[in-house]
């Protein structure tokens, strides 16, 4: 076997030790979110029902129309992104976070398995498990309102995109967080008034022309318009901007994760 | 070839903590070699920057002639960790926690499914496979991290304190595994307390004091070095008075007991035959401590 021979073939086995790598996270994680199914896919279920009840059925009648659908209708798709949000979020920062905790991250660190190969790992839990609370809302959504589905690719392609974008977030988090309260700060403070001001329950254009603008500073809105406009093909914001800033914000989270990890922070002395 | 070579290796710490200060420390393949010290003396930095835990402030480590800081993924398939903290989730099960842990090194799960129950059944945790780890005494949990460290099979096996907390008879089969394990090729670097431990099974030893070797070398040639040894004497007959035993440093610990400090020009039949001639009968000797760790606590005492 010549030299560049050889050098391929172990080119080849640590391509495929990285896959297998990698697929075992992503089991371990899914492995987790459906063992765990009480803590993860049950309470969105719960909160998202009061929603539609409360927000959609009684308050919603009083509402009337909003985007030319009843508010039952406009808000259905905001609160499933926010739930694909919350979820997507919570599941990475928990999970990454537990495993600092515990130490057993120590498992992964010692590994041959490249760090941008561990990012994406854990990345697919929180997709996986937005994905899955995506499907169950959605069902929820279904026994309150229709819904008609006016372009199912960009729906599809934004609620992974978001999901994606959120897992990331969750991991700089989890990466950065030293005690589990650092885990839940971001969450409340930051995550659920960028998601109630980003157009779940209203259409932007209700709001004065100054709020209008700060409120298109909040990258959930983007999310949540193009979501609406897979669905009810209405939207705030124009689908391409909404893309491009989507697509923006992962590319940047992705980097700052990797360099985060190839430096060691929060895990390395 | 060394299966650890490591060269001038430093480590500051953010605090302003020197954990280590240009050590220099190789292993040769197939050795079993301890790295002793007290407390905070820079045994777990060390192998928290071989196994990239930790990041190194200046010097070379490499790993089968893998340089960590240029084949990283190399040298961290050649090594398997048993750190000195349970660092496993105690959720998951034995079976899928060994599993994982080969997917992480790229094996394939069918191999994996069969490499986690060969360990495993080695190292008598078969029978806990699908109990939750959390559950398992706390031997059990070290054998358990052993099993997880093999199942990518290393050439080096490093155990931080594999026996701390684990009782006699657990430890004394832990031993045997492991000099099982070396004769069958694996290169094991041991830290351990238990200098009785590093005695038995270490062919080769390392003396780490303030993150700097103060000797390193054979096991026994180490122990030759020793100048003094002490003994403790049981006696058959209260002893009233201790009676002149010239050239001997003896201390009388109670009526019955004698400890005597032997040096290596002295004869150890001389003390018996003045002890016999003050009709002293000895029922029993043995050393205070055992010899390492007298070598121990002489370097790390400056003792000498």
């Amino acid at each position: 076997m010549t030299a560049s021979q050889l050098a391929e073939n172990i080119g080849a086995s640590r391509l495929r030790a990285n896959y297998i790598g990698f697929q075992t996270i992503v089991i371990k994680e899914v492995v987790r979110v459906l063992r765990i199914w009480i803590q993860t896919l049950v309470p969105p279920a719960i909160s998202m029902t009061l929603y539609f009840i409360i927000f959609g059925g009684l308050i919603g009648r009083r509402v009337g129309e909003m985007g030319g659908y009843s508010y039952m209708a406009y808000i259905a798709p905001g609160l499933i992104m926010m739930s694909v949000i919350n979820n997507s979020y919570v599941n990475v920062v928990s999970s990454f976070f537990g495993s600092k905790f515990g130490h057993y991250i120590e498992e992964l660190q010692v590994s041959p398995l490249p760090n941008y190969l561990i990012i994406l790992g854990y990345m697919m839990g929180g997709v996986v498990r937005g994905i899955l609370v995506a499907v169950l809302i959605t069902i929820i959504a279904l026994f309150f309102t229709r819904l008609h589905l006016v372009h199912p690719l960009i729906t599809v392609s934004v609620v992974i995109l978001t999901a994606v974008l959120f897992s990331l977030g969750g991991l700089i988090n989890a990466i950065y967080a030293k005690k589990f309260d650092d885990v839940t700060i971001i969450p409340t403070f930051i995550l659920t008034p960028l998601t109630y001001l980003g157009g779940v329950f209203y259409s932007i254009h209700l709001l004065p022309v100054f709020w209008q603008n700060v409120s298109r500073l909040d990258p959930i809105l983007y999310m949540v318009s193009a979501f609406r406009y897979g669905i009810l093909g209405v939207s705030d914001i124009g689908i391409g901007t909404a893309y491009a800033i989507i697509l923006l914000f992962i590319l940047g989270l992705f980097c700052i994760s990797l360099w985060l990890l190839n430096r060691g922070v929060g895990l390395r002395s | 070839m060394q299966a650890l070579s490591i060269h001038g290796l430093a480590k500051t710490y953010k605090n302003g903590v020197v954990a280590l200060k240009g050590i220099d420390f190789d292993v040769a393949e197939g050795e079993f070699t301890a790295l002793l010290g007290p407390n905070g003396a820079g045994k777990t930095t060390t192998i928290g920057i071989v196994t990239s835990l930790v990041n190194k402030t200046s010097g070379t480590v490499k790993v089968f002639d893998y340089d960590i800081d240029t084949h990283m993924d190399r040298a961290k398939s050649c090594i398997g960790l048993v750190p000195q903290e349970i660092n496993f989730n105690q959720f998951e099960k034995p079976f899928d926690i060994v599993v994982n842990q080969a997917g992480f090194y790229g094996i394939p799960r069918k191999l994996a499914k069969q490499r986690a129950e060969k360990y495993l059944k080695q190292l008598s945790l078969w029978d806990k496979r699908d109990d939750i780890s959390r559950n398992l005494s706390g031997g059990m949990k070290r054998r358990l991290m052993i099993a997880r460290a093999l199942v990518h099979e290393p050439r080096l096996l490093i155990l931080d304190e594999p026996t701390a907390g684990v009782d006699i008879e657990i430890r004394r089969s832990m031993w045997d595994f492991l000099k099982k394990i070396n004769k069958e090729g694996i290169t094991i670097i041991l830290t351990t307390h238990y200098l009785e431990e590093a005695e038995n099974l270490c062919r080769r030893v390392a003396i780490i004091d303030h993150g700097e070797i103060i000797v390193q070398g054979r096991t026994r040639e180490l122990l030759e070095k020793l100048r003094t040894e002490t003994f403790v004497l049981n006696l058959r007959k209260p002893l009233a008075q201790l009676p002149p035993l010239d050239g001997y440093a003896v201390t009388q610990v109670d009526d019955t007991t004698l400890e005597v400090e032997v040096s290596k020009s002295q004869n150890i039949n001389g003390l018996f035959e003045l002890l016999s001639k003050d009709d002293v009968q000895v029922l029993s000797m043995r050393n205070k401590v055992n010899r390492l760790e007298e070598l121990f606590v002489r370097l790390v005492e400056g003792k000498g």
